[in-house]
């Protein structure tokens, strides 16, 4: 199998990843890209808290990831990747050709942020880059859970 | 009376759901706070913990032990700067127990409300 999710999720490991999604999926492995998270013990023992035992959990700076990639697609188990924002996205789909689609599941409001879907809201120049991503063939849609429509980039940006 | 506050961290409405059945059943009002993740992103959410925490003390009680109640509620106790504790698997038992039992530290409350909220799990007859 391969990494059967990239997800945008600004919570990371949380109840739509890792049910919502992981009990269909039957997810073997979560990968976090996060360059704060890889680099504290504390913060990663909480996200391995909200995880079954038997889901591994691989935590990763955008650099390890995009060298430990093509080991995670080539692997036979199923995976999620998450990243918790677009930047970081668009980063590792930068260094790494293989990302070829970036599901937008959860980007919560904040400052200069405006709302495009219940559970999406994005400043002008993040909308400019998950455009920027598509229009660079990356698959870009918008879906918090399973049974949600994957909305096309081009109705929320 | 104790100045321990309980506050409910839940996803969807169960936060709120669990503070009117407490008032319900005790008539207990302004003693449980209800916070909900909806529509809430990490910072978000931890504004309103700030929000419904205030200065502490404080038991948080969070609806599962991992997701983003809980991430939350646990980088809050840590960093908050107010004397925190988190209780994960929230029920109406613990909560009932909770506040009537508040003169008391809160990492004595947390363990309180725990054995009170196993206590209330069973298989009954049939």
């Amino acid at each position: 199998m391969t990494l059967a999710l990239y997800r945008i999720d600004d919570r990371l490991i949380h109840g739509q990843v890792v049910v919502g999604w992981g009990q269909p999926l039957d997810v073997a492995f979560i990968v976090l890209v996060d360059d704060e998270v890889s680099s504290s013990d504390w913060e990663q023992d909480l996200y391995r808290m909200g995880v079954p035992p038997q889901i591994e959990v691989v935590f990763a700076s955008v650099e390890q990831a995009a060298a430990l990639l093509p080991a995670w697609e080539a692997d036979p188990r199923v995976g999620i990747l998450l990243v918790g924002d677009v930047d970081t996205a668009v980063a590792l789909a930068a260094r790494v050709p293989q990302v070829k689609r970036f599901n937008v599941g959860g980007v919560h409001h904040r400052a200069g942020r405006t709302e495009r879907l219940r559970f999406v809201y994005l400043t002008d120049d993040e909308a400019a880059k998950l455009r920027q991503l598509a229009a660079r063939g990356v698959d870009v849609t918008a879906q918090d859970v399973p049974t949600a429509r994957a909305v096309p980039v081009g109705e929320f940006t | 009376m104790s100045d321990l506050r309980g506050v409910i961290v839940s996803h969807a409405a169960v936060a709120q759901a669990l503070v009117s059945a407490v008032t319900a059943i005790t008539g207990i009002e302004g003693v449980l706070t209800a916070v909900s993740n909806e529509g809430c992103g990490t910072e978000a959410l931890g504004q309103r913990l700030r929000e419904a925490v205030g200065g502490g003390p404080a038991v948080l009680f969070v609806d599962l032990p991992g997701g983003s109640c809980f991430t939350s509620s646990a980088r809050y106790a840590k960093q908050g700067g107010a004397d925190i504790a988190v209780v994960t698997g929230v029920n109406l038992a613990m909560l009932l127990d909770f506040v009537f039992h508040r003169d008391i530290a809160p990492a004595e409350a947390a363990r309180r409300a725990v054995d009170a909220g196993a206590k209330a799990i069973r298989v009954t007859a049939s």
